[in-house]
């Protein structure tokens, strides 16, 4: 037998008390806990009361940094990462400069061993397109090699689909998966709300819902006629889902994430008394109404949606406090993702084996990554969870230098205690 | 009637008495314009500032006026002389316009919500001037004002609103105020030019003009934005001219006693023929007399409101 470096004792797993035992940052064994234990040399942490949970992994963040530091910078980024129990984050490309070349991802990779070098691990993700600019391919050997895991034109996505087409087959040289920002740029811009009743009656321009389902179906017959892996980033709608489901009848090899808001929240909330025009709410693609909430709560539970991301997009409070019109898209989400989709497991709308799949085994089987499943030998990230910790979302508790959520005020419930990646506590 | 709203958003926040309570107090300074001295003390001392973040004539001319014959003293700030252009955000130019303590400032800005903006961070009444596409109230209360003057009860009338309706808050607001007031709306355009949404609305849709003013009371022409046709929307304007411009011919589909509407500017031989635009049955300087009187009333009831609490 191993020797054993650490021991998490009395920790709750699957609603049983548990010993957790780790040898060189990987699982050895879980075992029932018993009542004494010979430790030996290992270091023991007590748990009781806290719930053991496989970290997760997000492949869809923002971290800012190069360029827009002021908002989120890749130490600010991994911190609230670790302390919302990501072991694994993937940032994409729309930094400044473009990650779309490898001394960028280099930057990205060293300044993450700077300042956390024990985890959470940083994935950054290629761009498609040298500058996104949708025209010509970035350089993604080179990108691959420098340690880029995917490649991406989020928030700018590829117009052409020649080109598109093009990336795809490419980047498939190199094994990685192309993650693509559903959105027509001709029938809808980034406006950051859904067309429809409310904003007809808050006189806002609008993106429609067919805008991201026009993409969503260009990307399953180009990944059908290619017969190569495409990822669609944060599905927001009925129509999207129901376009991916039937492909996936089809054995297209497609897969798709959605985010915490499209499950929780709906177009509703901008035209709220209180929250009317709340520029904290302002995403793309834009919150949808109930109908379309309840098809991408239905597509994450039978697994028409492989995964969960957060689409973490960190703003400064000023770029926020500005007319609706002006504010840019996106809310920050890695400190605040597991309270509110543990929720939902709480109030039965998520079943735990989706959320163990959408957090934990399908986004790392997507992109390769390492995943624990408390199985022996599995990576040794997991983290412990208070479930029933309350906190009040605030610019005080949130660890992301982003405030920028429409969640600041609630009050959530479960907060990470510990985290421990490869064995090693990280928080 | 005691005023509790703090500022004056959009005509959803307005209850069918307190509308009455606007026409009503508009009613009594109607009576101001016919003397030769048109000023009373009312306002005296209250200071208004009318920021425009987006160019106007005669919406900003009408606030003056209200401001000026009530004797408050009225402050103009335009985009073009404001700090807007130097790249200062709306909230530092509402804090700074806060700092010198105003009663009132009327905004126009050209994004929805920016009328909102302002009133959550300011202590003294926020009156919305036209906010984006979002909601035009002052002009809604002026519209319904000046009909409410021909007919005496607006409900159980039958409107039609014409035009560009996708784009137009005077259209969101009018919608709204006129379905508060009991009359029936009908609206017509190209479909470019409706919401999508637009079968959610109280309103009948129609894409014929002539289907659409059989038997109407009134009809309100919206300005067209010649810049729509670049923007795809419209094939050109010689055909929208001839398909949606209300013309004599879709005057005699409707009610003998017809009144005809526009918030001016006016884009003549487009959305409205010449002459309807000066034709007896035209309100259109009517709209302009009203503004003056309903704007006066709306400036008396916030400023003084915290008087009367």
């Amino acid at each position: 037998m191993a020797k054993i470096d650490l021991i998490v004792r009395r920790a709750k797993l699957d609603g049983k008390e548990v010993d957790i035992f780790v040898s060189r940052g990987r699982i050895e064994s879980v075992k029932k806990s018993v009542k004494s234990l010979d430790a030996g040399d290992a270091r023991v942490e007590e748990a009781f009361g806290l719930t053991a949970m496989a970290s997760m992994t997000d492949v869809h963040v923002h971290l800012r940094e190069p360029g827009y530091e002021y908002k989120e910078d890749v130490e600010s980024g991994l911190r609230a990462a670790a302390w919302g129990g990501f072991s694994n984050i993937m940032c994409m490309a729309n930094t400044k400069p473009v990650n779309d070349t490898a001394s960028v991802t280099e930057l990205m990779l060293e300044k993450a061993r700077l300042h956390w070098p024990k985890g959470p691990r940083l994935f950054p993700i290629g761009a498609l397109t040298k500058g996104l600019s949708g025209k010509e391919l970035a350089p993604m050997a080179e990108l691959a090699k420098a340690g880029c895991a995917a490649f991406s034109n989020d928030g700018v996505p590829v117009k052409s689909s020649k080109i598109f087409l093009r990336a795809v087959e490419y980047a498939s040289d190199w094994d990685r998966v192309v993650i693509d920002h559903c959105e027509d740029p001709y029938l809808g811009v980034a406006t950051g709300i859904n067309e429809g009743e409310v904003s007809s009656r808050l006189g806002l321009p609008a993106q429609p819902d067919v805008a991201e389902a026009m993409q969503v179906s260009r990307d399953i017959l180009l990944a059908e006629y290619l017969d190569i892996p495409i990822h669609l980033a944060h599905i927001s709608c009925r129509k999207s889902v129901d376009l991916i489901r039937f492909a996936k009848e089809r054995g297209v090899k497609i897969t798709a994430e959605t985010t915490p808001h499209y499950l929780t929240m709906t177009e509703d909330y901008l035209e709220a008394e209180e929250t009317e025009y709340d520029t904290n709410a302002k995403v793309n693609p834009p919150l949808r109404p109930e109908a379309d909430r309840l098809a991408v709560i239905e597509a994450l539970n039978d697994g028409t949606l492989d995964c969960l991301a957060t689409d973490h997009a960190p703003h400064a409070a000023h770029e926020k406090e500005v007319e609706f019109d002006v504010a840019p898209c996106g809310i920050t989400g890695l400190d605040t993702a597991l309270s509110v989709t543990w929720q939902l497991v709480r109030d039965g709308v998520l079943t735990q084996e989706t959320f163990t799949r959408a957090w934990t085994t399908a986004p790392c089987s997507i992109f390769n990554l390492p995943v624990n499943r408390f199985e022996p030998g599995d990576p040794a990230d997991f983290f412990l969870f208070d479930e029933g910790e309350e906190w009040t979302v605030s610019p005080q508790t949130l660890y992301s230098r982003g405030k920028n959520t429409p969640l600041l005020g609630t009050v959530l419930k479960g907060r990470v205690k510990t985290h421990f990646i490869a064995g090693k506590k990280i928080v | 009637m005691k005023w509790l709203h703090k500022d004056l958003l959009d005509v959803v926040q307005l209850s069918k008495s307190e509308v009455m309570a606007i026409f009503e107090t508009a009613g009594r300074f109607q009576e101001l314009q016919e003397r030769p001295v048109k000023k009373v003390p009312t306002l005296k001392g209250r200071s208004v500032i009318l920021f425009f973040a987006e160019p106007s004539t005669r919406t900003k001319t009408s606030f003056d006026v209200a401001g000026k014959r009530l004797s408050a003293d009225t402050f103009s700030l335009a985009k073009s002389s404001s700090s807007l252009t130097k790249g200062e955000s709306l909230k530092d130019t509402a804090l700074t316009l806060q700092a010198m303590a105003p009663d009132a400032i009327v905004i126009r800005h050209w994004c929805s919500g920016a009328a909102r903006f302002l009133a959550d961070r300011l202590d003294c009444s926020v009156i919305n001037a036209g906010d984006g596409r979002h909601a035009h109230p002052t002009q809604a209360l002026l519209d319904s004002f000046t009909l409410y003057q021909e007919w005496g009860d607006v409900a159980g009338k039958t409107v039609l609103i014409l035009g560009d309706i996708a784009h137009s808050r005077v259209a969101r607001s009018n919608v709204i105020l006129l379905n508060k007031l009991g009359a029936s709306v009908r609206i017509c355009g190209p479909r470019t030019l409706l919401p999508p949404a637009i079968r959610k609305w109280p309103v009948k849709v129609y894409s014929d003009l002539n289907e659409a003013m059989k038997g109407v009371d009134a009809v309100m022409c919206l300005r067209l934005q010649l810049e729509r046709q670049k923007e795809g929307l419209l094939p050109d304007l010689r055909e929208y001219a001839r398909t949606f411009g209300l013309a004599q011919r879709h005057v005699d589909l409707a009610n003998p006693e017809v009144r005809i509407l526009h918030p001016g500017p006016m884009n003549r031989g487009v959305e409205i023929s010449s002459d309807l635009a000066d034709c007896a049955d035209s309100l259109v300087l009517d709209q302009v007399s009203s503004g003056v009187v309903v704007r006066m009333a709306l400036l008396f009831l916030y400023m003084t409101r915290k008087g009367e609490e």
